[in-house]
């Protein structure tokens, strides 16, 4: 138990003072740190010329300054990271690195050129015909792009053996998220929703290589106890992100335990693996977004997404979905409708909670995570 | 009366009606429907003889008839928050219950977008063809971070356009008739040159056009410009505006005392109101983006050029290339003012467009006013508002009028 706790100390840590993690890392090592935005950026290129990739997915502040650059019904992850970059937070990156996967985030990514000179942006957009060849090279020539970028900051070149490598730390630390999530579910009082949050939130801030064996130490660590008891109800969150840390303890508060997630703060950044391969390491990058699934900003024709949750519910027990809608996202906005007939179709409860990285008080949600709770009861 | 004498008003009646008349029963005959967004690369279906609706046409006419209340509520039931595009609302609602204030369009058969001018397109579709079970053509443009189109994104275009081929011709069971796409490109060449030729009587001083006609005349450009008759069409237009020019008139209804810059879509309920106000105070609307959106040039055959075309859409222009096109509206059309819609439908539109506001001002000096509005959600807009604002705008634009 001890070492448990040491290792979610060591997870807080970092969590809660991403500053730091930015300094001493350029301290120890003299490379530099890259900011990555939401969602799916190529951080084996970035960790393969030896710096350090972290998240940047906005945070709980008061938005004051952002109302400049944005009118208020900006998607509040948006509107947190701008609000960060006005006050200057991020300016001990060397770069941040900005996809266009939606509108809001096109937008973002050149307002920042104008309202951020100070932190280099490197803009980015991803095919959305990602099944065709033609997008996997299209993708291959954007992730060039960034990869020169990367070598200009850095002042090295990036070998494909560096990137080879650093795909395969990357893939390993998916593999081994995969994994505490499955054994996650035999300790649903341990790992707390608070917890199994901060166990992959903290990834994004540490060397992935780093996380890994912390991940893999708990793992072993918690295979050790035996199986915890739970009396509550099982539940899948899904949606961009389930944040603040206040919301998570609402959800244990009335005896849920989260089982699987379908978040794209979360188990969407791991699910899928770049594939194995003798091609060059850029186009096995581009590969890895042809076979996203399930997922609100990669295009889907056939809408996968619905199907893959219900499969998700039966394989893992679950009594209910949470859907986290983030507030003014029109992917996830778009998807919910489609969503909540199937689940209706398929006997799964559904709870469509709105999210805002703004939220300076639960108790909203509380209300109605409790009615939620309690109609599982009732089943 | 023979053809040579009907007015643009008449024939783009005349026009309008047909195309929808050919689709409805076209529908009946067994023909092939596509629903379409407004700036996709029609040429395609046109070449294939498949009939090609345009939802946000549709869904726009439904909003200046003043019917967009109960599909948008439909919507609402169905899920579908305020916050989404309301063009997008008022088609989503229209699947189901295929009854509104205007044209009752056939459901389509297949669908087919270009997200130049947005990803929600993107969504929006997505829910269409899983819903109505039908295969979905998707050209994705993705957004120009650099100004001008980059040939890693026109070799991804080219790419679609090729898958783009092969799934039509697997859904019309026909091979694609090269031949007949030639010409189909040929004619779009021709009535994207024939619209902006139209649209350069905005320039005039005073201008022989009222700019509140544009939202009329682009129905055309947005439903068949890939046929003769809208060549037919435009050029005219462009006639009567000549007619006009040359014996000192305009269809502008009062004295043009001030010209004005409108931008972002139409607040297509209000369009009326809006129209009125400007008249109150002899604002001509004589620059906008419109004539530039579907002013879609390239040679015939020239498949590079007709990728860079429908990428160079304004939508999914960086920031820099926005902000000059502006600055380039506001000179050309000699404007005194200019007004910003902030529409609540469209994201992308809206969080550039402080900078754009900003930047277009710093380079240009003419004085702004912007509104909350809405394309088609009859709801977020305040007619006390826009006529307070404009009135500031008036009073600016007297000003710097005095001190030039």
């Amino acid at each position: 138990m001890d070492s448990i706790k040491r290792i979610l100390a060591e997870m807080t840590e970092v969590v809660s003072n991403p500053g730091q993690v930015v300094k001493s890392y350029k301290e120890k090592t003299g490379k530099g740190v890259i900011g990555c935005l939401p969602y799916y950026l190529p951080e084996e290129i970035v960790h393969a010329a030896g710096m350090l990739p972290i998240g940047v997915w906005g945070g709980q502040t008061q938005v004051s300054l952002a109302h400049t650059v944005f009118p208020a019904f900006c998607c509040s992850i948006m509107q947190s990271v701008m609000e960060f970059a006005l006050k200057g937070v991020y300016k001990d990156l060397d770069a941040v690195i900005i996809p266009a996967p939606c509108d809001t985030m096109k937008s973002i990514g050149q307002d920042w050129l104008y309202v951020v000179p100070n932190v280099k942006a490197i803009l980015t957009v991803y095919p959305q015909m990602r099944k065709i060849e033609a997008g996997v090279q299209y993708l291959k020539s954007e992730f060039l792009k960034i990869k020169k970028e990367i070598e200009a900051i850095s002042g090295e070149p990036i070998s494909d053996k560096s990137l080879t490598a650093s795909i395969e730390v990357y893939n390993e630390h998916r593999q081994v998220l995969r994994e505490f999530c499955t054994v996650a579910r035999m300790y649903p009082l341990t790992i707390t929703p608070t917890v199994r949050h901060l166990v992959i939130k903290s990834g994004f801030f540490m060397e992935k290589g780093q996380h890994t064996s912390l991940v893999n130490e708990l793992i072993n660590a918690l295979r050790k106890c035996p199986a915890e008891e739970f009396k509550g109800k099982k539940v899948i969150l899904t949606g961009i992100m389930a944040e603040p840390d206040g919301l998570l303890k609402v959800f244990s508060d009335n005896g849920l335990t989260v089982v699987a997630d379908d978040l794209a703060h979360e188990s969407r950044l791991f699910r899928t693996d770049v594939p194995d391969g003798n091609e060059d390491p850029l186009v096995r990058l581009a590969r890895q977004w042809s076979l996203i699934e399930g997922c609100s900003l990669a295009y889907d024709p056939e809408k996968k997404r619905g199907d893959m949750l219900i499969d998700m519910a039966k394989e893992t027990g679950a009594e209910g979905i949470i859907l986290c809608m983030m507030k003014f996202c029109d992917p996830e906005e778009f998807d919910y409708p489609v969503l909540s007939v199937q689940f209706e179709e398929a006997g799964i409860p559904l709870l469509h909670l709105e999210i805002d990285q703004q939220m300076q008080s639960v108790e909203q949600v509380r209300t109605r995570i409790q009615g939620f709770a309690e109609m599982l009861n009732t089943i | 009366m023979s053809e040579e004498k009907l007015t643009s008003k008449q024939y783009l009646a005349e026009l309008t009606a047909k195309h929808y008349q050919d689709a409805i029963e076209g529908k009946k005959r067994g023909e092939l429907v596509a629903w379409s967004s407004s700036i996709a690369p029609q040429e395609f279906c046109e070449t294939m003889g498949i009939h090609v609706l345009y939802p946000e046409n549709h869904a726009a006419a439904i909003g200046a008839k003043g019917g967009a209340l109960p599909m948008i509520d439909h919507a609402e039931s169905k899920g579908y928050t305020v916050d989404l595009c309301s063009y997008a609302r008022i088609n989503l609602a229209y699947k189901d219950m295929q009854e509104c204030c205007f044209e009752n369009i056939p459901l389509p058969d297949l669908l087919i977008i270009c997200n130049n001018i947005c990803n929600t397109l993107v969504k929006w579709y997505e829910n269409l063809a899983k819903e109505l079970n039908i295969p979905l053509i998707c050209i994705d443009v993705p957004y120009n971070v650099d100004y001008e189109v980059t040939q890693e994104r026109v070799d991804y275009i080219k790419g679609q356009f090729k898958e783009a081929i092969r799934q039509l011709e697997e859904i019309c069971g026909k091979p694609f008739d090269y031949d007949r796409f030639q010409t189909v490109m040929e004619n779009s060449s021709k009535a994207a040159k024939a619209w902006n030729r139209a649209m350069k009587y905005a320039e005039y001083v005073p201008s022989p056009l009222n700019g509140f006609n544009i939202f009329n005349y682009m129905s055309q450009m947005v439903c068949s410009r890939g046929r003769a008759d809208s060549v037919k069409l435009y050029d005219l237009i462009a006639d009567e505006l000549e007619e006009l020019a040359k014996s000192g008139q305009s269809q502008f209804p009062v004295e043009e005392k001030f010209r004005i810059m409108w931008e972002g879509i139409a607040c297509w309920p209000y369009l009326s109101h809006n129209f009125k106000t400007f008249k109150q105070y002899g604002i001509n609307m004589v620059g906008s983006t419109y004539p530039e959106a579907w002013t879609l040039l390239y040679e015939a055959g020239d498949i590079d050029g007709m990728a860079k075309a429908y990428a160079s859409i304004m939508n999914n222009c960086n920031l820099e290339r926005q902000i000059d096109l502006r600055v380039r509206i506001l000179k050309e059309c000699k404007c005194d003012g200019a007004v910003y819609h902030l529409n609540r439908s469209c994201k992308l539109m809206d969080f550039m467009q402080y900078q754009l506001q900003q930047e277009v001002y710093k380079r240009t000096g003419i004085p702004y006013i912007s509104f909350d509005g809405d394309q088609t959600d009859p709801r977020n807009f305040a007619k006390a508002q826009f006529e307070t604002r404009i009135q500031a705008l008036v009073e600016m634009m007297e000003e710097r009028k005095n001190q030039l």
